[in-house]
């Protein structure tokens, strides 16, 4: 595997938008010919060698190249976008839609990431050191279609709206969560090793969310059906098992019910 | 304005009979000529085909539905937006583009007039805003009529004067070029929680039914003699077993004739025809009735028809059926809009993914072609997506591929995840007609422009017409290498002409042209009667005045082209 390492040197006064920083995009390109790329600023386009310096150099495909930012691009958004294949290390926090619509690939963020990350995930994985934003792998801003496979894992904490509209995959969260997880899923798995506050699984059609912590206020829309003992990571423990939300259109399958499931750590 | 010479294409010309003969065409003034100067610009088309500009009959382009599409679905736009280019502002958009993106595309596929088809007249100035603001092709709109309460009235009385001095009024008010009807009657049983899904259905209050509508509407257009005809959306759309319902509302044409000075033929335009031709019971046995539709219509020849083509896209559902939206909604579970319009009619808006894999929209893929190619006059059929809600119009060139192309349609079926299913329930497959460049210039642009009652002014190359041009990268005298060719080249025309100014040069835009809106200006005699009603209706129930309802004015219509009718005799 060849590796690029683009360092920001001249930070934009603006936000960034960087949609080409994936290994797709750099693949089988020489560092100038990746300096060539292009970016915008507000409403100008131009390249991405005006902001980062690049070294090193792209495999011949997406799988075989990795990609390392270096130095602050905490306003440049899209970097990760539809990635497909390779890997993407972010050594610092980034803006928004990081890894949106990424369908494969392993993308690393050492530090924070703002909103909208893994927007309409597909595959591959993504792992967050810090915190993430609101709508961590929510659809698009009117869409009905999120994060639809692939695995995300937050080792600090996230916003709200977390899988709005999730259809599949699963997105673990050893921190805390904020309002609104998994809001008109219809699939998929959300799992909040801390707390949650309320309005977990609103208008939920199907799907999973387990916590391990508190949750401030529980749905009126979840019934209590007893309780369930479950293995997650390699740790059995008891949790109280709710299905819902009965207040919404629900599937079927060989004429029985499917509802959603949230565990709630005894 | 200069003079061009359009010289050595094969010219395909249904006005004039011309099937591909290499002819030149001339332009003087934004008008077809027989001869310019020595000094007129040359464009060389040898080798490509020339028609004349395409004329688009129905589609919803402009107006409140279509802006809740896009006010409501940005996830359309997303990785659509094309930045400012010479003349061409940003424009983005698939199913739903936005005004400016409506005009280029249209023009760079060769179309230089398109018809809004359903213009709520309560908001008619918002129609003609958007119109305003479409740049290049010239554009009208039809008013809605069949479930508006004038009209409930006074054709529950029978009173066919009344009615034709209210539609005058409205056309005058609002604008409009002709007399639309949605789901007539169905869309105000809506308001009451009901539909009407056969034509003899009573509208609650009303107590008028969908026959008695489609008739009076029928007998008032002709009364007036309109340069269209009654333009219907007839009832119970979408559902299996449909076409009943439709050949119910073809045969209230029986015995009636088109009295008009504009060379109109027909009395009646049936739109998105595929919508309505469905057979079986549910979706399960859902099958095509193409053939018992086109029967008909092939014999009526005072019946015009075009085919609301499925392109197999996502897309988004529009129309003034208010009740079949919330039917859509309940199926595919996506987001449903509704907007009721006081006293006239309503709109729902709903997203709808028209995949292969699903054997109830390969069928529907399936019956639209069917009606193009068992047509056996193809200046009474033309080709539309009922944009955007079969497909979006970009998709013109794609139907034309497959109308054109029997190994495209191949392809086509044994793409599909049930292909059985389209075998056996349509009879796609036993269909091996392909529709000649001649015959797409018939249904694309002769026809309508007939049909519409424009025939002496567009939809053809006639000396005195005007001078909507269009050019086709496409060799008619070399044999098709691939499918895909017919549909690049009617994509991207490689010259357009838009009354006599070349608004497209290599597929780009060159130019935003001077378009124009076409409006009909019917006078009538005086009829106090109706005068009354209309101000009485705006006193006791519309929540806006008479003032601050008619579209008048340079705001709304800077470029007004008037097509005026006499019915005072």
């Amino acid at each position: 595997m060849e590796t690029v390492t683009i360092t920001m040197k001249n930070p934009p006064q603006l936000y960034l938008e960087a949609d080409n920083v994936t290994p797709d995009k750099f693949a089988g390109k020489s560092a100038s010919q990746i300096a060539e790329l292009h970016v915008y600023e507000g409403n100008t386009t131009s390249t991405l060698g005006k902001y980062f310096e690049v070294a090193g150099s792209a495999g011949a495909t997406a799988a075989d190249t990795k990609i390392v930012v270096k130095g602050d691009v905490s306003k440049v958004k899209y970097l990760g976008m539809k990635m497909s294949a390779g890997e993407l290390v972010i050594e610092g926090s980034a803006d928004q839609y990081v890894g949106a619509w990424m369908s494969g690939g392993k993308l690393l963020v050492k530090g924070n990431v703002d909103a909208f990350a893994a927007t309409g995930m597909k595959g591959g994985e993504l792992t967050i050191e810090g915190n993430a934003g609101n709508y961590l792998g929510a659809a698009y801003r009117g869409d009905w279609r999120g994060m639809s496979g692939g695995k995300i894992l937050v080792k600090g904490n996230a916003g709200s709206d977390v899988g709005m509209y999730m259809l599949g995959g699963e997105i673990v969260v050893n921190g805390n969560i904020d309002v609104h997880v998994m809001t008109h899923a219809e699939g998929g798995k959300v799992i909040i090793k801390g707390n949650a506050k309320s309005k977990l699984g609103g208008q939920l059609v199907d799907g999973t969310i387990i916590v391990f912590g508190t949750i401030d206020v529980m749905m009126p829309g979840y019934k209590p059906v007893g309780e369930a003992e479950l293995e997650i990571d390699g740790v059995k423990a008891k949790f109280a098992h709710f299905i819902g939300d009965t207040g919404e259109r629900k599937k079927k399958r060989k004429g029985q019910v499917i509802y959603g499931n949230l565990y709630k750590k005894l | 304005m200069s003079e061009f010479i359009i010289k050595n294409g094969h010219v395909f010309d249904p006005t004039q009979g011309i099937k591909g003969d290499k002819k030149d065409i001339a332009i003087k003034d934004g008008k077809i000529v027989d001869k310019v100067s020595g000094s007129a610009k040359t464009i060389d088309a040898k080798g490509k085909t020339v028609m004349a500009g395409a004329v688009e009959i129905h589609a919803h382009v402009a107006g409140p539905k279509v802006n809740v599409g896009r006010i409501y679905r940005p996830e359309d736009k997303l990785f659509t937006y094309m930045p400012k280019k010479g003349s061409q502002r940003m424009a983005g958009g698939f199913s739903i583009p936005t005004t400016f993106k409506t005009g280029y595309e249209y023009a760079k596929m060769g179309y230089t007039t398109a018809m809004e088809a359903a213009m709520p007249p309560l908001f008619s100035r918002h129609v003609h805003e958007e119109i305003r603001d479409t740049p290049i092709i010239d554009e009208g709109a039809y008013p809605v009529f069949g479930n508006n309460w004038f009209v409930l009235d006074y054709l529950k009385n029978d009173e066919i004067e009344n009615t034709a001095a209210y539609i005058a009024w409205l056309l005058r008010a609002t604008k409009g070029y002709a007399v639309k009807s949605v789901n007539p009657g169905g869309t105000e049983a809506w308001a009451w929680g009901l539909n009407c899904l056969s034509i003899h259905d009573p509208v609650p209050y009303f107590d008028i039914t969908p026959a008695e509508i489609t008739k009076g509407l029928m007998k008032a257009n002709e009364f007036l003699g309109l340069p269209h005809s009654l333009h219907i959306h007839p009832n119970n759309l979408g559902n299996p077993g449909n076409y009943e319902t439709t050949l119910d509302t073809l045969r209230l044409t029986e015995g009636m004739k088109a009295k008009n000075k504009f060379g109109r033929e027909q009395v009646l335009h049936l739109t998105h025809t595929q919508f309505h031709s469905y057979g079986g019971t549910n979706w399960g046995d859902f099958e095509s009735k193409a053939k018992e539709i086109m029967d008909f219509v092939n014999k009526a020849k005072n019946v015009t028809i075009d085919t609301g083509n499925v392109t197999l896209d996502e897309t988004t559902t529009m129309t003034a059926d208010g009740p079949f939206e919330h039917h859509l909604t309940e199926l595919n579970h996506l987001k449903w809009a509704n907007v009721d319009v006081e006293l006239e009619t309503a709109a729902g808006v709903v997203p709808y993914i028209y995949s292969p894999n699903i054997s109830v929209c390969a069928i529907q893929w399936a019956i639209g072609l069917e009606l193009g190619l068992m047509a056996k006059d193809p200046m009474r059929c033309y080709i539309t997506t009922d944009h955007p809600n079969a497909g979006p119009f970009t998709r013109y060139p794609r139907v034309i591929k497959w109308l054109m192309s029997a190994k495209a349609r191949e392809a086509q079926i044994n793409a599909f995840k049930h292909k059985d299913k389209v075998v056996n329930q349509t009879s796609i497959a036993g269909i091996d007609r392909e529709l000649s460049l001649y015959e797409i210039a018939q249904m694309t642009r002769a026809g309508p422009a007939k049909s519409l009652g424009l025939s002496s002014m567009i939809g053809g190359l006639k000396p005195g017409m005007d001078a909507d041009v269009v050019v086709y990268n496409f060799n008619p005298d070399k044999p098709v290498a691939k499918p895909d060719d017919i549909e690049a080249a009617f994509q991207r025309a490689a010259c357009v002409f838009k009354s006599g100014v070349q608004v497209v040069a290599d597929g780009e835009i060159v130019s935003n042209g001077n378009k124009r809106t076409i409006w009909v200006d019917a006078k009538t005699k005086e009829n106090p009667q109706v005068m009354r009603d209309i101000q009485e209706k705006f006193l006791k129930f519309y929540s806006m005045t008479q003032a601050n309802y008619e579209s008048i004015g340079h705001h709304f219509i800077p470029n007004p082209y008037a097509i005026e009718v006499d019915a005072r005799s």
